[in-house]
């Protein structure tokens, strides 16, 4: 308990000081004093530059990180497999297909995006979870259908830029997974979102952790695990199809964040989901800083640099879990 | 418990044909026969994890077709014969999720948990580790911290699927007698499935004998099992003896 206690205390300071590094590094540095001027008053200068583009940004980074390392321990708990993500059970993509599609051929839907992004990710994810199910869900059919679904969208993705090549631009930024040129309206409305979905979690901790003993454990408990299943995925297609329809697609931090978390606190749902949140959070924005600096003046969007660090820590725990997920 | 004509099938392949019989309150009832008699069907059928096609089962004449899952985790508990578990999750964890019946559904708390949590682990006498994870037990203590959580149900009925397989003969007869303490002690209605014969006719005032979905013999324990009907079930020769030790009769497989 003391050490959980702790671990809270450390990831919380990690993210603050975190959140103070993305907002003064950039291709304008803004010392520190003045980061906390301009957000009290300062417009135009380094002020503005806070305000309107670094302190959006930032609490961009904030919300989707922790959006999709939550849907990831929710999908790993509902399928009792440690390698399902949003990325592979087909959020990401369906959201993307569908939000591309508004955004090219519906501009002036714009405002009911995150909408279709939701429509999205649940069609794809209900597909995958159809075909990989039989008498449950086995790690491997997972992500055999996942590939499949995966490589079918990402065609039509492709097929969609080919045939809008002019005036693409702007989706390609968006395809990529990046959190700057947000305004304030658009981060608002993510809060409210983010603020709903994390809050439902709160009751489906003790739903996931009852799907930890079996099916049939949860059912001679008094629930249907089928029902549980549901709930629990509809809050994670919708906290992770939500961010990928403002941010794009950013690939493994829903599968990475989990398990350094359960490494960290263990597998109860009640701690994992909150401390997956703001891990989740710090860790994008690692990633975004770094993404933003490293190659100054050009920009790394922060889906790539996700994919370069999360590739390979997908295949070490492929390795590591063989034994025990091989099956 | 009265089970009334039920009828169940995997697909197209009927397991349980037309089978009604009652099962005595307050006694340990232990369901017998060969592989694919539907001995495990039958115990999930009577605890609803499977849905009969046909048929009705009361339990104090009370239908369980019409109940929720969590009345009936209010009526009655299973031990299953496969389980698994969180590697770090604690034994006393593991027992208070056996309150979940009695909890809403976004908390995890009830006025009688702690007490009833104390009292599973005393009767399983897991007191010394309520603190240790499960993966870090012995098989025979894992299965008492089983029985534990489905104690802490605090039902009048408990069920258990093979409850000894995997386990070596000092746990077989450990988790055994807990199960007579439980009857004895507690008036549990205990109904289980067991594959060892002997360990059948010791421990049940009644078996239920069954082979391909029908029930053979039904009642008392020592008079049901007889050298013809090892024949008929089985197709095994066998001899039956008397232990005076237990004041139990055994019996001996010869060949088959």
């Amino acid at each position: 308990m003391k050490r959980r206690g702790s671990a809270f205390l450390i990831i919380s300071t990690l993210l603050v000081i975190m959140i103070v590094v993305a907002i003064s590094v950039g291709s304008v540095s803004v010392p520190l004093d003045q980061v906390i001027d301009s957000i009290f008053s300062g417009t135009g200068g380094s002020g503005g530059i806070v305000r309107d583009i670094r302190i959006p940004r930032v609490i961009m980074g904030v919300l989707v990180g922790a959006n999709l390392a939550v849907a990831g321990v929710l999908l790993q708990g509902v399928m009792g497999n440690p390698l399902a993500d949003p990325g592979i059970t087909g959020i990401s993509s369906g959201a993307s297909v569908v939000v591309m599609l508004v955004m090219l051929y519906f501009p002036g839907a714009s405002a009911s995006i995150p909408f279709y992004g939701f429509i999205g990710s649940m069609v794809a994810c209900m597909l995958i979870y159809l075909l990989a199910w039989k008498n449950g869900i086995s790690a491997i059919r997972i992500i055999l259908a996942g590939v499949a679904v995966n490589a079918m969208l990402g065609g039509v993705t492709s097929m969609i830029s080919i045939l809008n090549s002019e005036n693409l631009t702007g989706v390609l930024s968006w395809l990529n997974g990046n959190l700057g040129k947000k305004g304030w309206s658009e981060v608002r409305m993510l809060v409210i979102y983010t603020v709903i979905g994390l809050v439902l979690t709160i009751p489906l901790s003790k739903s996931c952790n009852l799907l930890a003993l079996g099916d049939k454990n949860a059912k001679s408990l008094g629930y249907s695990p089928n029902v549980l299943r549901i709930l629990i995925s509809i809050v994670a297609v919708f906290l992770a199809g939500i961010s990928t329809a403002y941010v794009g697609v950013i690939g493994f931090i829903g599968l990475v964040v989990p398990h350094i978390a359960r490494m960290i606190m263990g597998t109860d749902h009640k701690v994992l989901i909150p401390f997956s949140a703001l891990l989740g959070s710090t860790m994008l924005l690692l990633a975004d800083t770094l993404g933003r600096t490293i190659t100054a003046p050009y920009e790394i969007p922060v889906g790539i640099v996700m994919t370069i660090i999360g590739g390979p820590f997908f295949l070490y725990l492929l390795r590591k879990d063989q034994r025990r997920y091989g099956h | 418990m009265d089970i009334k004509k039920i009828q169940f099938s995997y697909g197209d392949k009927p397991l349980i044909h037309e089978l009604s019989t009652t099962i005595e309150k307050g006694k340990i009832t232990t369901i017998i026969g060969p592989n694919g008699s539907g001995k495990s069907t039958l115990l999930n059928l009577i605890i609803k994890q499977l849905k009969p096609k046909e048929g009705q089962i009361a339990v104090d004449g009370k239908s369980i077709t019409a109940c929720s899952y969590k009345d009936i985790a209010k009526m009655m508990a299973i031990v299953h014969q496969h389980n698994t578990a969180p590697e770090d999750l604690t034994v006393e964890r593991l027992i208070a999720y056996g309150r979940t019946p009695y909890q809403s559904f976004w908390s995890s708390k009830d006025e009688e948990e702690e007490k009833v949590v104390a009292w599973a682990l005393k009767v399983t006498k897991l007191e010394g580790l309520a603190g240790k994870p499960i993966s870090q037990l012995s098989g025979g203590e894992r299965q008492r911290a089983w029985i534990a959580m489905a104690l802490a149900q605090k039902t009048d009925i408990l069920l258990l699927d093979e409850p000894t397989t995997y386990l070596d003969i000092f746990y077989q007869l450990e988790v055994l007698n807990l199960v007579r303490e439980l009857n004895k002690t507690y008036g549990m209605t205990i109904v289980m499935v067991l594959h060892d014969i002997n360990q059948a006719i010791q421990f049940s005032h009644n078996v239920i004998i069954m082979k391909h979905g029908k029930i053979v013999y039904t009642g008392n324990a020592i008079e049901g099992v007889t050298t013809e009907r090892l024949q008929e079930v089985y197709g095994i020769q066998a001899t039956i003896r008397w232990c005076d030790k237990n004041c139990c009769p055994y019996m001996v497989p010869i060949a088959i």
